[in-house]
């Protein structure tokens, strides 16, 4: 995937809310960036001295600027996350490459309607989303919930542009999002998405079922992101090596590090991309992914490399 | 290539025919002596100058002809051209990706000129100067994958992506091997693919699946298909099967190197960018048996593959009729010499 | 042209409540009633909400299907003469409808498919219905040459009730027409027509 990378610069970092910048990237050849959709990605890939970080982040838009991409990064406690590096470290006029846009949260365009729900900094896809129905002229609500007014990123922005659709939520506040209500209030063939915290996503997710909502019409984005643990050796078959995965550091980011070069494309557990064959694993595999069935996790022969572990000492891979 | 544009016919007389330069480019489908089943997705890449290759999209010398007998299927049934409502995004990323290849690659007959959302497209060959506005169908006379469609050839078809499977939601398909849009538009991968023998047994349509679903933008892929036409006859489809089902009846030994042609598809996918959709190009390029043996290796090989072929693929590209007498024509061009790996000539 | 095990033929799993339904909207014909009384016995107490039936009742001198419908918990019957016309009522019924209603089709794969057609049109998607075969198992057939339909096809091979070609009848099956394809079975060789039997009983 590194062979399709495109070079950029960083041109603007700007602080919009508590603990959340946002960037703007611009092509150093100054050719025109690849359009993208509504609900796209990028993996940004930075170096931290020796490290090399490679983080997904949606695209939040405006759709159509070919001159730059912009993203958002909250800042998390997350030690390995390369959210401290952004916030810290990354400034104008630094070079990072990005990979090119890909969509694994796109819209479905044969709604009759659209009801976007957004979590904090889960509302950057969801702005893109936004700015896409708006353009076509397909009916939408935003309902968006943050925590405090002041970590409220765009809440004016959105309002400007599309007025009485925003409707936003302070959940340490009293007006707290009514879904039971909302979701029992949508016309035949309305489509759900949900973007945020965890937490929020399930939520959202299982009162949609519970108000009768089929699957179907239910989308979310799922990324995950590497979560540390105990470590572990990765036996690789083939080329008969083997790798040491450290606490901070997911599989994938220890190939990588070791020189290797496995297919990747979300970096969030999402896309199915980095499955793996399992050969043998002296313990459990911690499967962390939104991708495999529960079968195959059960079976324990595939991983999916970017976000899931092993309780164990040794997992020999076929790669 | 500055070649003059043909102006033959895929119909009636049937003038069809293909220059010494058309017949070396000719992309030969097969590797190796016998038939192998295979996906054999390769990325589309740049080619060798002059090759089919060349350009992510292909004009040759039957430029001007093959768009005139797209007017005259689409004068007849306006159903070959159909998009679901919600494939409007994509239509515009078609015509986008339609245009600007074709300016890029062969400027001596297109240009596109953009400031904004004002576009302005000019075909030479075909005689068209259009002004327009990116992102307004009311500015262009038909919607907008009709009508670069009607201007580039190949047939088209767009995969609405949701779900974890892949929607044709619209195409324009005037040159297609036996199958009806008409019919197919809104079916899944898996469905469209119904009718096709013994590849869903070997999971061919579900490993197929699963990587297109990855496909990136600005990668795009492709793959050759193939199957043998009576006659240069671009409009095989099932609607007017009953019109030109009884030509595979006429092939005579005298005149299989005339009337039998070998039919290959160059089928690219591309990720379009605004509606994440994946485009299907089916490029159709059509050859005589007597133009194809002009390359010693094909006529070596050709009969040593339909040999091969299973009956169930026989049956199913229709050739059960004429296959004995083409074999029988074939054989003497296969003097039993070895052939080299690949499908290009020697 | 092969007939037979092609995946574009549908599945028909059978009925099922859905627990979680606010509305429940059943659409059934002739025989297809009887899917909607089995489900009530088996998994009545699933079935919570709104009920609405709209049912076409095509099986003359069946069971009195309508009045066995009317003794179902349920909120109304709409009973139909034909299936067109329940597909109308249906229009009615789902235009008003909002999320939270699940929609079950059962009885002929006409009454399925049209049933899943209009889901479709609603902006639904067609997985969404829930669906049980009952009774004939007679196609509705799209000539590919002239697009016409012909209803209640029995025999393979049929003649075109539009265009009178024969058509060979395929397991290739469309969602959106609601209807098998039919090709020319003798285009090749004409008046060369395998011997028709009757299959889709």
């Amino acid at each position: 995937m590194s062979g399709a990378d495109i070079p950029v610069r960083v041109a603007r970092v700007e602080t919009v809310a508590e603990r959340i910048k946002r960037i703007r990237f611009v092509p150093v050849d100054g050719r025109p960036l690849p359009t993208f959709s509504a609900g796209a990605h990028t993996v940004v890939t930075m170096r931290d001295g020796a490290k090399t970080i490679k983080n997904p982040y949606s695209l939040m838009g405006p759709l159509g600027d070919t001159t730059g991409y912009e993203i958002s990064v909250l800042r998390t406690n997350n030690s390995h996350g390369g959210s401290q590096f952004v916030h810290e470290k990354l400034f104008e006029g630094a070079f990072v490459t990005i990979s090119h846009p890909s969509n694994l949260f796109a819209l479905d365009l044969r709604a009759r309607k659209h009801l976007l729900i957004a979590g904090g900094i889960g509302i950057t896809p969801i702005m893109a989303m936004a700015d896409q129905l708006h353009q076509i002229g397909t009916p939408f609500e935003l309902h968006y919930s943050t925590r405090t007014p002041s970590s409220g990123a765009y809440v004016d922005e959105l309002k400007q542009r599309y007025g009485r659709k925003i409707h936003h939520y302070q959940t340490v506040s009293a007006r707290r999002i009514d879904l039971a209500n909302l979701l029992s209030q949508q016309p035949l063939g309305t489509h759900l998405y949900v973007c945020g915290p965890d937490v929020m996503i399930e939520d959202v997710l299982r009162l949609a079922r519970e108000a009768g909502w089929p699957e179907q019409h239910l989308h979310a984005e799922h990324f995950t992101s590497p979560r540390g643990g105990l470590p572990f050796d990765v036996e690789l078959a083939k080329s008969a090596r083997t790798v040491r995965v450290k606490e901070d550091e997911s599989i994938l980011q220890a190939l990588e590090s070791a020189g290797l070069e496995p297919p990747y494309l979300c970096r969030g557990g999402a896309c199915g991309q980095c499955e793996t064959a399992v050969l043998s694993c002296d313990g459990n595999i911690l499967h962390y992914d939104h991708y495999l069935t529960d079968e195959e996790k059960e079976q324990g022969r595939k991983i999916m490399i970017c976000v899931s572990r092993i309780k164990g000492q040794r997992v020999t891979l076929d790669l | 290539m500055n070649q003059e544009f043909k102006k033959t016919t895929f119909r009636d007389d049937y003038t069809f025919y293909n220059s010494p330069e058309s017949i070396r480019r000719f992309p030969f489908p097969f590797w190796e002596d016998k038939y192998m089943y295979s996906v054999n997705i390769e990325p589309h890449v740049k080619g060798p100058a002059g090759s089919v290759y060349e350009f992510p999209i292909d004009i040759n010398e039957h430029y001007v002809s093959e768009m005139a007998d797209r007017a005259i299927v689409l004068k007849e049934d306006p159903l070959r051209c159909q998009a679901l409502p919600h494939m409007m995004l994509a239509q515009w990323d078609f015509l986008e990706l339609l245009m600007t290849s074709m300016a890029r690659d062969y400027p001596q007959w297109f240009s596109l000129t953009t400031e904004g959302d004002h576009w302005h497209w000019i075909n030479k060959p075909l005689g068209i100067d259009q002004k327009f506005t990116f992102g307004d169908p009311s500015t262009l006379p038909q919607e907008p994958m009709e009508y670069i469609g009607r201007q580039c050839q190949g047939d088209f078809s767009i995969q609405d992506q949701r779900d974890g499977q892949l929607w044709m939601d619209a195409g324009i398909i005037t040159t297609q091997a036996d199958w009806s849009l008409d019919f197919d538009v809104g079916m899944n991968f898996m469905e469209w693919h119904g009718p096709v023998p013994l590849a869903h047994d070997m999971k061919v349509f579900d490993r197929a699946l699963k990587f297109l679903l990855n496909l990136q933008l600005g990668q795009p892929v492709r793959r050759l298909n193939w199957t043998m036409t009576i006659n240069p006859r671009l409009d095989t489809s099932p609607e007017n099967f009953h019109k030109w089902g009884s030509d595979r009846t006429t092939v005579t030994p005298e005149n299989v190197g005339d009337k039998v042609h070998l039919r290959v598809e160059l089928q690219a996918l591309f990720r379009l960018p605004r509606s994440n959709a994946i485009l299907f190009s089916i490029r159709g390029y059509l050859i005589k048996l007597r133009e194809l043996v002009t390359v010693p290796k094909w006529g070596r090989r050709l009969p040593r593959v339909l040999g091969s072929l299973p009956m169930e693929l026989i049956d199913y590209k229709g050739i059960t009729r004429y296959r004995d007498t083409t074999l029988e024509w074939l054989a003497k061009y296969d003097d039993g010499q070895p052939t080299s790996p690949g499908g290009g000539p020697d | 042209m092969l007939v037979d095990g092609i995946k574009s033929r549908p599945q028909y799993p059978g009925l099922t409540a859905d627990a979680f339904a606010k509305v429940h909207v059943f659409a059934a014909d002739g025989d297809g009633a009887q899917a909607v009384i089995d489900l009530f016995e088996r998994q009545g107490r699933d079935i919570n909400g709104r009920v609405i039936v709209v049912y076409a009742d095509t099986a003359p001198g069946a069971p009195d299907y309508a009045s066995r419908l009317e003794a179902l918990p349920v909120e109304l019957v709409h009973c139909m003469p034909t299936v067109a016309t329940a597909i109308t009522r249906l229009v009615g019924v789902l235009n008003v409808a909002r999320m939270g209603t699940r929609i079950y089709a059962s009885g002929t794969e006409t009454m399925i498919g049209l049933t899943v057609q209009l889901a479709q049109e609603l902006g639904m998607d067609p997985a969404t219905v829930i669906t049980e075969h009952r009774g004939s198992r007679a196609r509705r057939v799209q000539c590919v040459h002239c697009k016409g339909m012909t209803e209640n096809v029995t025999t393979n091979i049929v003649t075109c009730a539009h265009c009178g070609l024969s058509l060979l009848v395929r397991d290739h099956y469309s969602k959106r027409r609601a209807a098998f394809q039919g090709v020319c079975v003798d285009a090749e060789v004409r008046g060369e027509i395998p011997e028709i039997t009757e299959i889709f009983k």
